[in-house]
């Protein structure tokens, strides 16, 4: 064990949290304002929308992958387009694990926000404009606190989820040791190349790293759950 | 200091068809629950739209269908006292009422303390919503809507979470801070003692329809109609069938009675209140009873009394009401054999 931790290369590692870490990021804000939009439209739209934001958490993330290099790829027009005029590449690279997480991450995310944003009580909101507050005003000062908890863990679920993200990141972003290669990325590889040791050792870090995630979230929503104790 | 709202608007079943003008002064709406009188504070105060009509406010056009307008909420200058308060539970005390200021930081720490001065709150800054009682969540919320400078306020069933000994005080304080306030205020409730306290003027709404307008003491006085009368409190009403123009047949209780007043071609009903009736001991005296015992529910300061026409025993039962001049008072030492039904307290109702 401690000639392979001497040996080891951590990219896998660093690039697991740092592709975590943004696409986390991407989807607290995207997902806060999609659940936002959608509880303005009706409910026929509602339901659309609803079903095309979920989808990728039901699909099969090799068939998120598809579509993503359907859209990004270099042979496409929109693909081209983007590299053309603003020299952006996801096909085979860093961008594209965060993308890939990002989009497999981001249902998680819009669903916590959404059914917290649906707890909130209707007054709140009418008392905000009663009292003269703007809508933006009443969404970041009134709605989003009192959402906080299913908001933080929507954040916290949608990290474990684009830190372990496999299938997506293979096909869009590839598997470049030291660019794409994530944790996840990276076990599979090992495995097949027979290095039963070194995936094993990734393998624990991942489950180090659920473990205290899960935790953190217990912790995070064991605080409003003041009443629960009268299950027991 | 006007009013004027026509409001037209399809829910739940009725359709919500309202007219009233106000005077500047405190205007009633009574009814019983769901009768649409929550809906026609919402659509005044613009969160909820009407699916037509029309809402004027000392000549501004805050709603018009015809013409498409329809100011948002936050325009409205409308104060709204929510059922439940709506205090922002994430916040605290000194959070709630400093939202709606704006300018200089300094500037509103003082107009907060001021108001917190005003509506005693002091010592409660840093609590939140959750820590208060009931009747300091009230004071909360009104402090903190009249902070929002409201050209006029809406009062929606202001009441009706608290317990009995704290809504008489705080009904006090709220007769005092309503005299300060100059301005149209609207008192939605379905507690007419409420109503009666508070509005020189009401509507009662009924399915989504008023009964009646008009000022609050000629409607408790004379209700003129058979909703009005319930929703007055008006226990005892009948069907009748006019038999002179001051004489009538109560089907109901199987009496006749001689009226004070004409009877029009309209009158339908007639009502007495329980408090009304009058022990009697001549059979003989006008629009006189005999009547039976059919049950007694007492309540505090009340004796309340279920009789019934002892002569026809298949009859209506009748709310016969007294106050207790003791607290203690149990029962009445004797239960009268005749109850009278003086003609001057008889409701000629259409």
């Amino acid at each position: 064990m401690g000639e392979l931790l001497k040996t080891i290369d951590w990219s896998p590692l660093y690039l697991s949290l740092k592709t975590g870490i943004a696409a986390t990021v991407l989807t607290f804000f995207l997902g806060i304002g999609a659940a936002r939009q959608i509880m303005k439209l009706n409910n026929t739209a509602k339901a659309i929308a609803d079903g095309i934001l979920t989808l990728p958490l039901v699909l099969p993330p090799t068939v998120a992958g598809f579509f993503l290099l359907l859209i990004f790829s270099l042979r496409r027009p929109f693909g081209r387009y983007l590299l053309e005029n603003f020299d952006i590449k996801l096909v085979q690279t860093w961008p594209g694990c965060v993308m890939a997480a990002f989009v497999i991450a981001f249902p998680l995310m819009y669903r916590n926000a959404r059914a917290a944003f649906e707890q909130v009580d209707i007054t709140m909101i009418q008392a905000g404009r009663t009292l003269g507050l703007s809508e933006r005003k009443i969404f970041w000062k009134i709605v989003v606190p009192i959402a906080a908890p299913g908001l933080a863990s929507g954040t916290v679920l949608s990290f474990a989820r684009a830190i372990g993200e496999y299938g997506a990141t293979t096909m869009l972003a590839g598997n470049i040791l030291g660019k794409t290669r994530t944790v996840s990325v990276a076990i599979a590889t090992e495995v097949t190349a027979g290095n039963w040791d070194i995936a094993g050792f990734w393998v624990l870090v991942i489950v180090l790293l659920s473990f205290l995630i899960v935790a953190a979230m217990n912790i995070i929503s064991g605080k409003n759950f003041k009443n629960g104790s009268g299950w027991a | 200091m006007a009013l004027k709202a026509k409001i037209v608007k399809k829910f739940h079943g009725f359709n919500l068809d309202v007219e009233f003008e106000t005077d500047g002064s405190c205007m009633g709406i009574l009814g019983a629950s769901g009768c649409g009188k929550s809906m026609t504070l919402k659509c005044v105060a613009g969160i909820e739209k009407p699916d037509s009509g029309r809402i004027v406010h000392n000549g501004r056009v805050l709603y018009d269908s015809e013409k498409g307008i329809n100011l948002p909420a936050r325009e409205r200058h409308v104060g709204y006292l929510f059922q439940n308060y709506a205090l922002f539970p994430t916040m605290t005390v000194e959070e709630n009422l400093k939202i709606s200021l704006a300018g200089k930081e300094k500037e509103k720490q003082i107009q907060v303390l001021e108001q917190m001065e005003r509506f005693q709150l002091n010592g409660l800054e840093k609590r939140l919503p959750s820590q208060l009682s009931g009747g300091q969540q009230q004071r909360v919320a009104l402090a903190r809507m009249l902070l929002s400078k409201p050209e006029m306020i809406l009062l929606d069933e202001p009441f009706s979470a608290l317990d009995g000994f704290l809504k008489d005080t705080l009904q006090l304080e709220m007769l005092e801070l309503l005299k300060e306030f100059h301005g149209d205020v609207l008192f939605v409730s379905h507690s007419r003692d409420e109503i009666y306290r508070f509005c020189d003027h009401m509507i009662l709404l009924s399915n989504g329809e008023p009964v009646v307008k008009g000022l609050t003491k000629d409607i408790f006085r004379k209700p003129l109609k058979v909703e009005a009368a319930r929703l007055t409190g008006c226990k005892n009403i009948s069907p009748i069938e006019r038999i002179s123009e001051y004489e009538l047949y109560a089907q109901d209780w199987d009496i006749r009675l001689k009226t004070a007043e004409p009877i029009g071609d309209l009158i339908r009903y007639i009502g007495i209140r329980g408090h009304n009736l009058m022990p009697a001991n001549d059979p003989e005296e006008e629009n006189t009873m005999k009547i039976s015992l059919a049950g007694s529910a007492h309540t505090t300061f009340q004796l309340q009394y279920l009789v019934q026409n002892a002569a026809r025993l298949s009859s209506s039962k009748i709310w016969w009401i007294r106050e207790k001049k003791e607290y203690d008072t149990e029962e009445m030492d004797t239960i009268p054999l005749y109850l009278k039904f003086p003609k001057e307290d008889l409701l000629l109702l259409s």
